[in-house]
């Protein structure tokens, strides 16, 4: 027992990370709004990476450690991590995270859905029933998420209140400036077609009038079978598309077989920070993304 | 729409003589811009909608605002979802004959698939939030017999706090690894041999549980149980206190992105009373003290941590036995003890997505057994043996989906002394309803 007692003492995190919030962000994207609004008043862990599918991370071990000493948790919510975060906040065995304490937020309950499907049936794949959940690609909803994020923070560390706001409010100024900034550097992307991978591209769509005129899966969270694609394929000769567009984390091989024999160029998108060595935070996120989309429109 | 013109043009034409007066040309030159004027406008309508069909749906105006959930009193039923599983099973040898020798029968359900079409079962999960405070979860399976089966039905604490979490109610044990795994997710469909032998399949007694997580960034989680030791290798015993319990540990962690690990130590205690079997037609029973100890780990590999497209796992568990007491030997009785273990090494690898092929192998050790009644192999050929049964399985599955899998495997099982069991399956697990979060 003393052995156990001295391992655990050892492995203890440093006592200096008892005065900061800690948050456990679900995926990158939280995580770098969290920094951003926290500075250094926080101490952020981000449960997954820009390479990995963010329906699909597993409770492991690890993050449920993570979770146990969380003050805020901070996910997307609408079902998107649905398979792995209950599973997290029931075995912490922390109060603090669990749904419908402040703790606990999900960042697409500020936001309005798109996309929510008038019947929800897994005929129709793995649907959101919610809408689509992968709203941090339009930066008006970032800019929706930051404000109530940020009074969460608030409500959390009472005696940080005024650096939340502080940081918060020159967060929100230069959020606005780079939105007016991306939306006049994107005017060229307005109406351009493109095939994508998962409609987790529909926000970014929807705010730069981009047109998705085919996608990989079939059916939302299936994987890309042959047949589709030849049908993608097919339909591509009679509707073209500009380019075929996937996120870092999506398997390669569907997008550069059909970028190949429907001669497009194929554009691999961050979709979240660190999906690109560029897409280090929320800005160059943005950046990088309408470069990348930029240098294909013609 | 060119038709308008060239009628408008023909029409022009045929009424335009050349002897016509200055002003009637003027008045029909007047007209004919103005046909033109309006085939224009149409021409441009037309565009206007065909360019308006061409977009997708995604680009219709998003829907207003809609947060929270759907109202109504349906919004607080609790999450269902139901699975439904069966197999096709070809074996050489009768699985109602079943039996490990070595080994006393546990008295589970550990029997190999039933030859022939078979369903099932139909496992019916229901889960959802108390109150703050608690959440529930019932699983019921709806067995191929009619019957219906409470596997699990226990409430778990929200809101203790620390670190803690209390269950109780009937669970799946959190000894081992695969114990808490219910079985559609397992990667095999039955159960690994030590598990048959030692907890005669899985241990699910109804008791409590308390479990307390280290507040380290390395995952250590220590728990107990006390529980009425109704099933194997507990009797009930009618007595008041708990007739098993068990303290368990686990450690776990990653090793960079693509590395995730836990490993851990558990012990169950019983002391079973008059825990009764048949060999050779003879009746035979324990009293005593039963200790098992296992040690498990579990290592999940996938490229940066993302598992769509590839992914690998590899599970292990060593079991080890000690029993000591009485065997009661038709009317005779006398002193028994044994030392016994098992283990099983498995890997499943998902080689393309939807495709994952595995691997098992399964050994135990029948150890040491010494009785004071002087019986030997001849009058209980089933507990003093010489024989260590062995089991090599080999799986292939496909997933459709998350929520549909389909899987053939073929096991070569030697849990019988001298007798080989090749035993063929297909099986098929889907599941309907709430998408259910899987355990590590």
């Amino acid at each position: 027992m003393k052995i156990i007692a001295a391992i655990i003492l050892m492995l203890s995190a440093p006592p200096a990370a008892l005065a900061a919030l800690n948050i456990f962000a679900s995926t990158p994207e939280w995580g770098a709004l969290a920094k951003e609004l926290g500075g250094d008043k926080v101490n952020v862990y981000v449960a997954s990476t820009a390479l990995q599918d963010p329906h699909r991370i597993e409770a492991r071990p690890s993050l449920i450690a993570r979770a146990r000493s969380a003050d805020l948790m901070v996910s997307t919510g609408a079902q998107l991590e649905i398979g792995w975060l209950p599973l997290v906040q029931q075995q912490s065995g922390n109060t603090k995270i669990q749904s419908g304490q402040p703790g606990y937020f999900e960042a697409a309950s500020v936001v309005p859905l798109i996309e929510k499907p008038s019947s929800v049936d897994r005929s129709l794949g793995d649907v959101h029933p919610d809408g689509n959940p992968h709203i941090h690609l339009d930066p008006h909803n970032v800019e929706r998420v930051a404000a109530a994020l940020a009074a969460r923070m608030a409500q959390l560390d009472p005696a940080q209140a005024g650096h939340y706001q502080q940081k918060s409010n020159a967060f929100l100024e230069r959020w606005r400036e780079a939105t007016g900034r991306w939306e006049k550097q994107a005017a060229p992307l307005k109406g351009m077609p493109l095939v994508v991978y998962h409609r987790d591209m529909s926000y970014l769509n929807n705010w730069l009038g981009m047109r998705a005129v085919g996608a990989l899966e079939p059916k939302p969270g299936l994987p890309p079978s042959t047949a589709h694609l030849a049908q993608l394929l097919d339909q591509l000769a009679r509707t073209p598309a500009v380019a075929v567009v996937r996120a870092a984390y999506n398997d390669p091989r569907p997008a550069e077989w059909l970028g190949e024999r429907a001669r497009i160029p194929l554009v691999v998108l961050p979709y979240t920070v660190g999906g690109t060595e560029q897409a280090k935070d929320l800005f160059s996120l943005y950046d990088d993304t309408l470069a990348r989309l930029l240098a294909i429109a013609k | 729409m060119y038709a308008k013109w060239w009628y408008a043009a023909a029409l022009a034409a045929a009424i335009v003589p050349a002897q016509a007066q200055d002003a009637e040309l003027s008045k029909l030159r007047e007209a004919l811009r103005q046909l033109q004027q309006q085939v224009q406008e149409l021409e441009k309508r037309v565009q206007e909608a065909e360019a308006k069909s061409a977009k997708p749906q995604e680009a219709a105006p998003a829907p207003p605002a809609q947060p929270g959930r759907p109202g109504g009193s349906s919004a607080f039923n609790p999450d269902i979802s139901l699975i439904l599983q069966g197999t096709a099973a070809r074996s050489s040898l009768d699985p109602n004959t079943y039996q490990i020798t070595g080994f006393a029968p546990s008295g589970g359900e550990v029997n190999p698939a039933p030859r022939s079409l078979n369903l099932g079962e139909s496992e019916l999960l229901i889960t959802g939030n108390v109150d703050p405070y608690f959440r529930g979860q019932l699983a019921a399976a709806l067995t191929p017999d009619h019957e219906i089966e409470v596997e699990e039905a226990f409430f778990q604490s929200l809101a203790l706090g620390g670190g803690f979490t209390l269950k109780g109610g009937r669970f799946l044990s959190g000894i081992g690894y695969q114990n808490e795994i219910h079985q559609h997710a397992w990667d095999f469909q039955d159960a690994p041999l030590a598990y048959k032998a030692f907890l005669g399949g899985r241990l699910n007694d109804d008791g409590v549980q308390l479990r307390w997580l280290a507040p380290t960034e390395l995952f250590v989680e220590l728990g107990a149980e006390l529980a009425r030791g109704r099933s194997f290798p507990a009797t009930d015993n009618n007595k008041n206190g708990a007739n098993a319990w068990s303290v368990f540990g686990h450690v776990g962690g990653d090793v960079g992105e693509s590395v995730a690990w836990r490993g851990g130590l558990s012990y169950l205690g019983a002391s079973p009373q008059d825990r009764a079997f048949t060999d050779l037609g003879v009746a035979q029973s324990f009293s005593g003290d039963s200790r098992l100890w296992i040690a498990d780990f579990v290592l999940k590999w996938a490229p940066q941590g993302n598992a769509s497209a590839t992914n690998f796992k590899l599970q292990g568990e060593y079991f080890r036995r000690e029993e000591s007491g009485a065997l009661t030997f038709d009317t005779s009785s006398g002193d028994y003890s044994s030392r016994q273990s098992g283990w099983y090494l498995q890997a499943a690898y998902q080689f393309m997505p939807r495709w994952r092929v595995g691997y098992r192998y399964d050994r135990l050790d029948h150890g040491t057994v010494t009785n004071g009644l002087g019986l030997t192999a001849q009058d209980a050929p089933l507990l003093f043996t010489d024989y260590n049964p062995t089991r090599s399985t080999a799986m292939l599955d496909w997933s459709l989906t998350e929520f549909s899998r389909l899987r053939v495997q073929y096991a070569v099982d030697r849990s019988r002394a001298d007798l080989t069991d090749n035993q063929l399956l297909l099986q098929y697990i889907l599941s309907l309803g709430a998408h259910g979060a899987h355990k590590f």
